[in-house]
C-alpha cells in the first residue's frame, strides 16, 4: 500500500517535471527538470528494487545518480562558457 | 501486478509525450535536455523488465554520453533549428503506420511474457548447463558460451570494437596543427 502511494507520487512528480521541462521558459527551468526527473528516476529505481526485492538495484541507482550529476555539470559548463572545450585558465573576470 | 503495470503505463504515456515534444520543438537545446528525459525514461522501464544491464547501459549512454556529445555539437553549430519546407506529410505518415501495424502483427504470437516454460528457458541453458564441462571443459559456464557455442559472435563485437576504436584514433588522435591567432576556441 505505501509502495503504492510512493509510486504514484513519484510518476505524478516526474509528469510535472516533463511539464516543466516542456513549458519552462528560462533555460535554467528546463535543467532543473531534467535534473529533477534524473532524481525522480533513481528515486523510482529504488521503488522497483523494493517492489522485486532485489537489494543490488539500489547500487544501480546509486550510479544512475552519479551519471545524473555529470551530465548536469557539462550542462553547466556549456551554459558558462559556451563551450566544452574550455581549459579553464582564460577565464575573463 | 497491478503497480508495475501502473509504472509501465505512465512510462510510456512519457516516451510518447516527450517524442512529440521534441518533433514539435525548435529550440535545440530544449530537444537535448527532453533527450535526456526519454533516455531517463526509457532506462526505468528496462528496469521494470529485469533487465538491469540494458537500462544501466541506455542511462550512460543515452543521459550520459548523447547528452554531452550533443552539447558540444551545439556549441560548434548553433542553438536554432532552421525552419523546414513544408512537404506532403501523408506518404512518411502511411509508411510508419504500415511498419508499426506490421511489427504488432509480428509480435502476436510470441510466447507470454514471463512465462516459465517459454522456449527462451527451456531450449539452450539446460544444454549448456548439463553438457558443456564435457564438450567445452571449461568449468565456468558463461566463459564457455562467449568463447565457445557464441565463438563467431564474440568475435563480430571485438572486430566491431576494435574497428570503432581505430576510427575515433584517427579522426581525434592526429596530432594538430598550430593555428595562429586563434588561442581561444
Amino acid at each position: 500500500m505505501i509502495l503504492a502511494a510512493a509510486a504514484i507520487a513519484i510518476l505524478v512528480t516526474m509528469l510535472l517535471a516533463i511539464v516543466r521541462a516542456l513549458l519552462g521558459p528560462s533555460i535554467f527551468d528546463r535543467m532543473l527538470a531534467v535534473n529533477m526527473f534524473g532524481t525522480k528516476t533513481v528515486m523510482l529505481i529504488s521503488l522497483i528494487a523494493a517492489l522485486a526485492g532485489r537489494a543490488d538495484y539500489l547500487d544501480i541507482a546509486l550510479v544512475y545518480a552519479m551519471i545524473n550529476f555529470i551530465a548536469m555539470i557539462a550542462v553547466m559548463k556549456y551554459f558558462e562558457y559556451g563551450t566544452l572545450g574550455h581549459d579553464g585558465e582564460t577565464t575573463e573576470e | 501486478m497491478i503497480l508495475e503495470q501502473l509504472i509501465d503505463i505512465f512510462l510510456l504515456v512519457f516516451l510518447a509525450i516527450i517524442s512529440i515534444a521534441v518533433l514539435r520543438i525548435r529550440d535545440l537545446f530544449t530537444a537535448v535536455m527532453l533527450f535526456g528525459i526519454y533516455s531517463l525514461t526509457s532506462a526505468s522501464l528496462f528496469m521494470v523488465l529485469d533487465a538491469a544491464d540494458v537500462g544501466f547501459t541506455e542511462a550512460a549512454v543515452g543521459a550520459g554520453i548523447s547528452t554531452i556529445l550533443m552539447l558540444a555539437t551545439i556549441s560548434m553549430t548553433g542553438r536554432e533549428e532552421k525552419p523546414l519546407k513544408k512537404k506532403g506529410t501523408m506518404l512518411p505518415l502511411a509508411v510508419v503506420v504500415i511498419t508499426g501495424a506490421t511489427l504488432v502483427y509480428g509480435i502476436m504470437d510470441l510466447p507470454p511474457f514471463g512465462e516459465p516454460d517459454n522456449p527462451v528457458h527451456t531450449h539452450v541453458a539446460p544444454r549448456y548447463i548439463e553438457q558443456s564441462p564435457q564438450e567445452i571443459d571449461v568449468p565456468n559456464f558463461v566463459t564457455a558460451v562467449l568463447a565457445s557455442y557464441r565463438g563467431y559472435d564474440t568475435l563480430g563485437e571485438v572486430v566491431v570494437i576494435f574497428t570503432a576504436g581505430v576510427g575515433v584514433m584517427l579522426l581525434i588522435g592526429r596530432r594538430r596543427k598550430r593555428k595562429e591567432g586563434i588561442s581561444n576556441e
